[in-house]
C-alpha cells in the first residue's frame, strides 16, 4: 500500500515536574490516499493526543508524522482540523470564520473574487451558505460543526483530521451530519483521520478501524479493515451480516479485552 | 386589499374638508393608525418606562431637599436658590472675562481635555503592557508584583511627585489621569489575553498566521470585552481624579472651579458644578459602554 500520511514509532511522554506518564507507545500507521480511518478508544487513552501530534499542535517525545514522505512538526493547513467544540471564532461571522484560512492559505494563488468564490462554494458543499452572515451564537451546533468542517475544507487539505466532531451533538443531529460527511468523502475523496469514541461511527463511516487499548502507554491494539461497499445506507447497513460483525468485532475489544479500567 | 379603500374614502373626506376650519384630516387618520404609528407608540411607551421613574424619584428628591434646606440659617441652599444664583453660568456657559473668570464650558472643556490626554495615553500603554504579561509568562512575573504595589498608590499620592518632575500643572494632571487609568486596562487585558481559549490559539496555529495577525486578528477581539471592562473602570477613575488634581494645580478646569467657588462661599455654584461632573462622568462611561458594544458586535460582557 502506498503511504500517503505516515506516523512512525511515536512515543508521547508528559512530564509535569518529577511525575513523567507516558501517553502514547510506538504508534505506527499508514494510510493511504483517500482512505477514512478511524481511531477508536475509552476516553483517556491518548487518541486526542495521537491528532494533535498528527495535526503538529503537539509535538511527539519520539518518532515522527510523515506526510507524502515529508516529516511535518507544525502545525499547517495541509492537516486541517475539525475541532471537538467547533472552534469558531464568535465576533466573525460564519463567512468570516472560513474566510479566515482561505485569505491565509491562497492569498497569493487565489484573486479576491476567486476567494470569495471558494468560501461560498464550501459553504454550499455543507449546506450553510444560507447562513453566512450569522455569527456562530446564531447557529445551532450541529450547523456550527458544519462550519467547522467548510472551514477545514476550504483549506484543501491533504488530510483532513476530525478530533471527534459529532461528540457534542444530538444523535439526530449526528447521524445527519455524518451522511453529510460520507457524502463529501464520497465526492472529493479527501483522506480522513477520524477520532471517535462511537463504534457505529466508527464502522459506518471507515474504511479501517484503529482500535487503541487503554492507557497509560496506549498502543495500537487491533486494526480492523470495514469491507462494506461504498456509497454506505444507513438503514441497509443495520441488517448488513458484514456491518453487525465489524460492529461485533469493535465491541468485543472495547468492552472485553480492553474494558475501560477506572484509574485506582 | 383595504388600502384602497381606505385612500379612497380619505379622499373623499378630505375633498369637501378642504376648508382651513375643518379637523377632518385628523379624524381620518384615527379609524386605523399607519404601522409606522403603531411602531413609534411602542417605541415612546418604552422609553417612558425608562425615563419616568427616574423622574418621579428625581422630583420627589429635589421637593426634599427644598423642604429641608428652606428654613433660614441652613448651611445649604435649596434648589430653587441653586437656580436663582446660578442662572447666569447655567445660560451662558461661554464668557471668558480672561484669566480663570471663564464660561462652565471652557472650565469643562480643558478638565475633558486633560483627561483625553491622560486617557488615551493610558489605554495606549495599558492594552500594549496587558498584552505582553497576558501572553509572557517572564513578563508576568516580572510585572505583575509590580503593578500590585503601584495601582494601590492614590492618585493624588502622584500629583507632588509628578509636579517636581514635570514642574508644570498641565501635565503633571495628565500624568495624574494616567497612572490613575493605567491599572485597570493592564490588569483587564491581561486576565483577557490569558483567558483566550486554547482552542482559538490552535485555531491560529492550523491556519498559519502569522504573529501581527494573531494579535489583531485573534488576541485583541478574544480580549475585547475584558479589555472594555477596563476602559470603562479607567475612564471612570480619570474622571474622578480629574477633579482633586485640578483642585489642587489650579487654573481653568472644573475641579478648581469648585474650589474656587468655596473660597467664595458660592455654594450653589459647587452644587451645580457637581451636577454637571456627575453628567459628564455618567456620559463618559456609557461612551466607552457604547464603544465596546460596536467594536465588540454585542460579545461584551456589560
Amino acid at each position: 500500500m502506498h503511504a500517503y500520511l505516515k506516523l512512525d514509532h511515536i512515543d508521547k511522554t508528559f512530564t509535569r515536574g518529577n511525575a513523567t506518564t507516558e501517553v502514547l507507545k510506538d504508534i505506527s500507521l499508514t494510510i493511504a490516499k483517500g482512505e477514512y480511518v478511524s481511531i477508536i478508544g475509552h476516553s483517556g487513552c491518548g487518541k486526542s493526543t495521537l491528532l494533535n501530534i498528527v495535526a503538529g499542535l503537539t509535538g511527539a517525545t519520539n518518532g515522527g508524522v510523515l506526510l507524502e514522505n515529508r516529516e511535518v512538526n507544525s502545525p499547517g493547513p495541509d492537516r486541517a482540523v475539525v475541532f471537538q467544540n467547533h472552534s469558531l471564532l464568535p465576533w466573525l461571522t460564519v463567512y468570516e470564520n472560513v474566510k479566515l484560512g482561505v485569505d491565509k492559505v491562497f492569498s497569493s494563488t487565489k484573486s479576491r473574487a476567486e476567494r470569495d468564490a471558494w468560501v461560498m462554494h464550501n459553504l454550499n458543499l455543507v449546506q450553510m451558505a444560507h447562513a453566512k452572515d450569522k455569527r456562530p451564537s446564531e447557529i445551532s451546533g450541529g450547523m456550527k460543526q458544519r462550519v467547522g468542517i467548510a472551514r477545514a475544507l476550504a483549506m484543501e487539505p491533504k488530510v483532513l483530521l476530525l478530533d471527534e466532531p459529532f461528540g457534542a451533538l444530538d444523535a439526530l443531529t449526528r447521524a445527519h451530519l455524518q451522511d453529510s460527511v460520507m457524502a463529501l468523502h464520497q465526492k472529493l475523496g479527501n483522506t480522513i483521520l477520524m477520532i471517535t469514541h462511537d463504534v457505529d461511527e466508527a464502522v459506518l463511516l471507515s474504511d479501517r478501524i484503529v482500535m487503541m487499548t487503554n492507557g497509560p502507554s496506549a498502543r495500537i491494539g487491533e486494526v480492523l479493515e470495514v469491507p462494506l461497499a461504498r456509497p454506505r445506507k444507513r438503514l441497509e447497513l443495520a441488517t448488513n451480516p458484514g456491518y453487525l460483525k465489524c460492529r461485533q468485532r469493535v465491541l468485543e475489544f472495547l468492552y472485553e479485552r480492553h474494558r475501560f479500567v477506572e484509574a485506582a | 386589499m383595504t388600502m384602497p379603500a381606505i385612500k379612497a374614502e380619505a379622499t373623499a373626506v378630505a375633498i369637501p374638508t378642504a376648508s382651513p376650519t375643518s379637523a377632518a384630516p385628523v379624524v381620518t387618520m384615527t379609524p386605523r393608525p399607519a404601522p409606522r404609528a403603531e411602531k413609534y407608540v411602542k417605541m415612546g411607551k418604552e422609553i417612558a418606562v425608562r425615563v419616568v421613574p427616574p423622574l418621579i424619584v428625581l422630583a420627589l428628591l429635589m421637593l426634599f431637599w427644598e423642604l429641608v434646606c428652606r428654613r433660614t440659617g441652613s448651611t445649604l441652599p435649596p434648589p430653587s436658590r441653586v437656580f436663582k444664583d446660578t442662572k447666569e453660568l447655567i445660560f451662558d456657559p461661554f464668557f471668558d472675562n480672561g484669566g480663570i473668570d471663564k464660561g462652565l464650558f471652557w472650565h469643562l472643556s480643558a478638565s475633558l481635555q486633560r483627561v483625553a490626554y491622560g486617557y488615551s495615553i493610558a489605554a495606549i500603554v495599558g492594552i500594549a503592557l496587558g498584552t505582553l504579561v497576558g501572553q509572557s509568562v517572564w513578563a508576568m512575573r516580572g510585572l505583575d508584583p509590580l503593578f500590585q504595589v503601584l495601582r494601590t498608590i492614590p492618585p493624588l499620592a502622584w500629583l507632588p511627585l509628578s509636579l517636581a518632575a514635570f514642574r508644570d500643572g498641565q501635565p503633571s494632571a495628565i500624568f495624574v489621569i494616567f497612572i490613575t487609568s493605567v491599572w485597570p486596562i493592564i490588569i483587564n487585558t491581561a486576565v483577557g489575553i490569558r483567558n483566550i481559549p486554547q482552542d482559538y490559539r490552535n485555531v491560529a496555529a492550523v491556519v498559519q498566521l502569522n504573529p501581527l495577525e494573531f494579535f489583531s486578528k485573534i488576541m485583541i477581539p478574544a480580549a475585547a470585552p475584558y479589555i472594555f471592562t477596563g476602559l470603562r473602570i479607567g475612564i471612570g477613575l480619570s474622571w474622578l481624579a480629574i477633579v482633586a488634581a485640578e483642585m489642587l494645580i489650579g487654573g481653568v478646569g472644573i475641579g478648581f472651579f469648585i474650589w474656587d467657588a468655596w473660597n467664595s462661599s458660592h455654594i450653589s455654584e459647587i452644587i451645580l458644578a457637581l451636577f454637571y461632573v456627575g453628567i459628564i462622568g455618567f456620559v463618559l462611561d456609557r461612551l466607552i459602554a457604547g464603544l465596546a458594544k460596536v467594536v465588540t458586535r454585542g460579545t461584551a460582557l456589560n
